[in-house]
């Protein structure tokens, strides 16, 4: 069946309202006290048995974090965060470090095989090719509770765990890398995240390694009343390839939860990074009542010379969305990708875009982002382009098209695009329209549904998008995008 | 958190401000209705200081930076101001039919040119205006958006009298009134004018400012226009800003324009150290079109922003947004251009493009083109550009025996034409004359560079 | 009962006071192919959207019979499924949307709508690669966007290949035969006289003989102002090609 009809089926199949992640994992958790004190980041820190660097640097964020304020400058609107009301670190209970499958709460593992995300290696292995294999760092709340693969990929050099393991394994490597893409001091998000994120994924690849499969981090926010703040560090040593993705769910709940999350990157010489994500947190109802507050610093550092990394993202989920992944383009002739789908519906708030900062001679930027506005939604595109004076040649194009489903939504352009060289070349463009009614028409005229045209066209709309996507996702990301639209016309 | 708090600190532009609307206050006395605008313009601005790189529309032009002093406001022309006036304003050439002049801000009928007004224009007071007739008082208020700009504020603050234009419904112009506003030479000032320019029902005309002043005085200029379009009228309307190389220069233009009517605007910047030129339009009727066009040439290290907001405010509008410059040495151009379109807005149809070269590699371009969008069924976009001139062409160019220089000059005017052509090309074509005048300062400006 | 019957169908533009169709009547029997001739912009592209549901226009009086049925409350996808299909003038671009995806997504609403499981992919690319062959449409086509960079010739081989994909009851093809080359023009002509058949009805919208030569009308119809105001046999379609259209306008008015 193509993949337009199965999630016109499934569109179908759904009710208003529903989410399909949307059912909650009954497990006994471990929770630290509700609210935020430097007694909070020091029982996470202690939870994790962390070495003292880590414990004062945390300490250094919280206390920093308390001078800021929250920034009031993107596009979404909503009430004050009450931050002492909610869980910093929330663990089920039974995973005092499993070091098998065996010893994880089947419970989570039930959850994860419902969400599609099989963590035994021998249900992964069964019927796939070795060259498809993915392996998955699955954080459950606020902890990574399994890691697949680990022994295989060892094998090639490559260190994938979890963050708070490596700190224990690796300390000098998390040391020297963490916090050196974006600071703790970075922004109110990334500071808070400093001070309490829980746990993450930590990927090295060593020098001239092409990592032998996909890695993923699957985010499951379960607990009530809990934060999400998760880190994820992956440095690609010279010469080497690693292709990440992360996919992202949560119950539906009448409250909204934090998710504040930082993402930090780095590519040394000839080093390439390929990160993809599809964000489906719980979007709220269809009345703007619950969802995930997605805040995430997301920044990737071209550090070496002929460095590339490249972002794809498709943000279906979330009832408000601040993400801007970006990249510094440091080395001479690195290059920065991003290529975006934001689809928004109902009362959800979409501000996102990304940051292309041209730093190194030849440096080259591309940025290809596809908004689609319906329901009550606002969804705005964010995006800095900027050339320093040493960035001579510098080359970005840019291209940000919305499309507008129905007359109660907003669609936003809003990007700052700087130049210090002559040399650098830029080119920006961008339109906004509605589905196009000849198209609408001409499909209806061959027996497409009002509904079907709708998911036909939009897909057309976000192809470019969707072919950087590796193509398990492509097809989850597709049905994915018609299901947020599911309701958006007639 | 604590930084809220704390009252900034003034800074001496800021402390001179607000001891020149004291003054102006007592020795100036004004009517009613100026005063009601003054208080406000004063305490918006008193709240607030001079807007600085935190203040989102003025990110890249941060006032406190760029003006770091206030000049005493500029006094009435005495007659030796006026004889100098006189002269400079000879070697002026006219870009239009009649000329009216304002010296240091002040109307000066005697210094008036080019013939009687046209049948249908009328000149007249603003202060008088505006006591007699509420739809003026109304309109010199200004639209939200505008009043919330603090240079405009400051203009308000500083507000005693104005020059109203009006031409008369189904009055069809021939020539571009030729409007000048020159600042004198001496000990530098601050400038402050108004004027309201309504074009009534049907009507054509067309305006053409010319901003100068002497070279080497850090003069400093505030003006705001204020256009009314009228249900099925033209209005063309050019600006040449040439002031002194010195000077500071901040000018509002905010435009209403009324159904099936239409508004054309092109400025050409080549001069003051630092300039803003900003330009709040609005759609007030369906089916008009507006353009919007600009062409600004810096070298140096000159400054200048261009900062719009074109709203459509109702359906079946059409708007155009071109923008270019041109920057050589050490200048920094700025453009932000915002296309709204309000819920009700729907068949809109608006394209915005800023375009710059760079001819050295000491410039930097800021640009900020932005869209917010409401309403569903329409075509809006944005396109933006910034590079050097195109190798290849150039490369063509020298290959068929044309000299750098003048191949740069060849493609640089191309690229200004694009801007400036069709500017006016209306049936009643009357800002030939401007068009041809800017075609040549372009020319001009590239010859003076080598 | 005839296939289709429009009887006295008035039709202005949904956002003007424009009325351009003026109580048309027409019948097309099964089987039969009716051409429809008429100067420019008398009408013929109008009645095509109207009768498969275009939005732009708005029915202001009188009924279209498809089978018996009134369409004229259906939404185009519905009057699709009862087997209508308009072959346009001016065939739509679709960017992003692969012409496969477009095909197979067309060919499996028809078929659930008759209660039909999804056609599975190796018999539906089998079938698509044989029609396209017979249309000289090639692999590269297929693999492009819907319409996208396609010639004009080529936008309306496509529309052919759609039409011998869906097997409708009916089919308006109009000005299919404009951009065509002469052999695009047999290839064209020979889909759609393969398809003739005895329970099937067309319309042919066309401006010229040469596409008659080879789709034997059985009727020609002349569309001025918004009505059909001659109707006669293939012979009418030649003294039209031969006197043009002032003769019978004049004597219509
Ligand atoms: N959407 C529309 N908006 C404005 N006018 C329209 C529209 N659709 C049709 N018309 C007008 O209605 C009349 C009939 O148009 P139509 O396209 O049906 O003519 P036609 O007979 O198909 O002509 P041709 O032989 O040129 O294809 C023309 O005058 C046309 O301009
Ligand atoms: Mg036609």
């Amino acid at each position: 069946m193509p993949a337009v009809q199965e999630t016109v089926e499934q569109v179908r199949a759904i009710d208003v309202d529903q989410y399909k992640y949307g059912f909650s994992t009954d497990i006994e958790m471990e929770l630290a006290p509700k609210g935020l004190s430097e007694d909070i980041v020091r029982y996470i820190s202690a939870r994790k048995n962390e070495p003292a660097w880590m414990l004062e640097w945390r300490l250094d964020a919280y206390r920093r974090w308390l001078t800021m304020r929250e920034p009031d400058w993107a596009r979404v609107d909503y009430p004050q965060i009450d931050f002492q009301d909610m869980y910093y670190y929330a663990a089920p209970k039974s995973n005092a470090a499993p070091k098998s499958l065996d010893e994880i709460d089947p419970a989570i593992l039930e959850t994860y095989k419902k969400l599609g995300i099989p963590l035994r290696e021998q249900e992964i292995l069964a019927g796939v090719a070795p060259e498809n294999r993915i392996a998955v760092d699955a954080v459950f709340d606020s902890v990574s509770v399994v890691t697949t693969f680990k022994e295989e990929l060892k094998k090639s050099g490559v260190i994938f765990s979890s963050i708070s393991e490596a700190l224990h394994e690796h300390p000098e490597l998390v040391r020297k890398y963490i916090g050196s893409v974006v600071p703790t001091t970075d922004n109110y998000y990334a500071t808070l995240n400093a001070a309490v994120f829980s746990d993450g994924s930590f990927v090295y690849i060593p020098p001239g390694v092409r990592c032998p499969m996909e890695l993923s981090t699957y985010f499951r926010i379960n607990e009530q009343k809990t934060g999400q703040f998760e880190r994820t560090l992956i440095i690609a040593d010279k010469g080497s390839y690693v292709s990440y993705l992360e996919g992202c769910t949560a119950p539906m709940r009448d409250e909204n939860q934090l998710h504040a999350a930082v993402v930090e990157l780095i590519a040394h010489d000839d080093a390439e990074i390929k990160y993809s994500t599809v964000q489906n947190w719980y979007p709220g109802d269809s009345q703007g009542k619950g969802g995930i507050y997605n805040f995430v610093t997301k920044r990737g550092d071209c550090r070496g010379a002929r460095s590339k990394i490249s972002w794809t993202q498709v943000e279906t989920g979330s009832a408000i969305t601040w993400k801007y992944p970006s990249c510094i383009l440091r080395g001479d002739d690195s290059q920065g990708e991003f290529y975006s789908i934001a689809v928004s519906n109902g009362a959800q708030q979409v501000d996102s875009g990304t940051k292309m900062i041209h730093l190194g001679k030849n440096t080259r930027s591309r940025i290809i982002s596809k908004g689609i506005s319906a329901g009550r939604s606002q969804n705005t595109y964010r995006g800095l382009v900027s050339a320093h004076r040493r960035a001579t040649n510098a080359k970005n194009f840019t291209n940000c098209d919305s499309l507008l489903i129905g007359n109660a939504c907003g669609a936003h352009t809003v990007p700052y695009i700087e130049s210090k060289t002559a040399s650098a070349v830029f080119e920006h463009e961008a339109t906004t329209s509605k589905v196009s009614e000849d198209q609408m028409f001409y499909c209806m005229q061959r027996g497409l549904t009002q509904e079907e045209a709708i998911a036909l066209i939009v897909n057309g709309f976000v192809k470019d998008v969707l072919q950087q996507l590796p193509m398990e996702f492509m097809v989850e990301a597709q049905k994915l995008i018609a299901i947020s639209l599911e309701g958006s016309v007639g | 958190m604590v930084m809220n708090a704390i009252t900034p600190i003034r800074t001496p532009a800021e402390q001179a401000l607000i001891g020149a609307f004291g003054a102006l206050r007592d020795s100036r006395p004004t009517s009613a209705a100026l005063e009601g605008l003054r208080i406000d313009g004063f305490a918006r601005f008193e709240a607030s200081g001079l807007p600085h790189r935190r203040v989102e529309d003025w990110k890249y032009t941060d006032l406190r930076v760029l003006m770091r002093e206030a000049r005493p406001l500029a006094v009435a022309p005495d007659a030796s101001v006026l004889l100098a006036a006189k002269v400079a304003l000879g070697r002026l050439k006219r870009v239009g039919g009649s000329r009216i002049v304002l010296v240091d801000g002040f109307h000066v009928p005697d210094l008036a040119d080019g013939g009687a007004l046209p049948e249908g224009v009328t000149v007249s007071d603003l202060a008088a205006a505006m006591a007699q007739r509420p739809e003026i008082a109304a309109l010199v208020t200004g639209q939200p958006a505008t009043r919330a700009n603090i240079a405009f504020a400051l203009n308000n603050a500083f507000l005693t009298d104005g020059l109203l234009i009006e031409v008369a419904p189904g009055t069809e112009l021939g020539h571009a009134l030729d409007l000048v506003s020159i600042t004198s030479d001496g000990a530098p000032r601050l400038v402050t004018s108004r004027v309201v320019v309504v074009v009534g029902a049907g009507a054509s005309a067309g305006i053409v400012e010319t901003h100068c002043g002497p070279a080497g005085v850090e003069y400093q200029k505030n003006v705001v226009m204020q256009v009314v379009v009228h249900d099925g009228a033209t209005l063309e309307h050019g600006r040449r800003q040439v002031e002194g190389d010195q000077a500071l220069h901040l000018a509002t233009l905010e435009a209403s324009v009324g159904a099936e009517a239409h508004f054309d605007s092109l400025t050409l910047t080549t001069g003051a150290a630092v300039s803003r030129s900003q330009l709040f339009v609005r759609f007030a009727g369906e089916h008009s079109n507006v353009t919007l066009r600009g062409v600004s040439m810096l070298k140096g290290r000159q400054h200048a922003d261009t900062a719009l907001v074109m709203e459509h405010a109702v359906p079946h509008c059409q708007s155009r947004e071109t923008f270019k410059h041109i920057l050589d040495g050490e200048a920094h151009g700025v453009f932000q251009g915002k296309i709204i379109v309000q819920p009700v807005a729907q068949k809109t149809d608006g394209r915005m493009m800023s375009q710059t070269i760079m001819l050295a590699e000491g410039p930097s371009m800021d640009n900020k083109p932005e869209l917010e969008i409401f309403a569903d069924d329409v075509a809006c976009a944005h396109g933006c550009t910034c590079g050097e001139l195109d190798a290849d062409l150039m490369f063509y160019l020298k290959a068929r025996g044309i000299p750098h220089k003048e191949a740069e000059a060849l493609l640089v005017e191309a690229f200004a034409r694009e801007a400036i052509e069709d500017f006016g090309a209306g049936p009643l074509a009357v800002v030939e004359e401007l068009r041809e005048a800017m075609l040549t300062s372009v020319t001009d400006w590239m010859r003076a560079r080598s | 009962m005839s296939l289709l019957e429009i009887k006295n169908l008035t039709a202005k533009l949904a956002e003007e006071d424009k009325q351009i169709l003026n109580g048309l009547n027409l019948t097309v029997e099964k089987g039969q192919v009716a051409a429809i001739m008429g100067p420019n912009g008398s009408g013929k592209s109008t009645l095509s959207y109207v009768l498969a549901g275009r939005e732009d226009y708005e029915v202001t009086n009188g009924e279209a019979l498809l089978d018996g049925e009134n369409i004229l409350e259906l939404s185009p996808d519905e009057r699709a499924a009862k087997g209508l299909f308009l072959a346009f003038q001016y065939p739509i671009e679709i960017p992003g949307v692969g012409q496969m995806t477009f095909l197979k997504a067309a060919l499996n609403a028809q078929r659930r709508k008759n209660g039909l499981d999804d056609m599975p992919t190796p018999e539906f690319m089998k079938l698509v690669n044989g029609r396209a062959k017979e249309l000289g449409i090639s692999q590269d086509m297929l693999r492009r966007s819907v319409n996208v960079g396609f010639s004009g010739g080529e936008k309306k081989r496509n529309e052919i290949l759609q039409m011998a994909l869906l097997q409708p009851k009916l089919a308006i093809l109009d000005e299919t035969d404009s951009g065509l080359d002469i052999d695009a023009l047999k290839i064209v002509a020979d889909g759609v006289n393969a398809m003739r058949s005895p329970d099937r009805g067309f319309v042919v919208i066309t401006h010229y003989q040469r596409l008659l030569d080879y789709i034997k009308p059985d009727v020609v119809h002349v569309l001025s102002a918004g009505r059909i105001i001659k109707t006669g046999g293939p012979e009418l379609a030649l003294e039209l090609e031969a006197k043009g259209y002032a003769d019978i306008v004049g004597k219509a008015a």
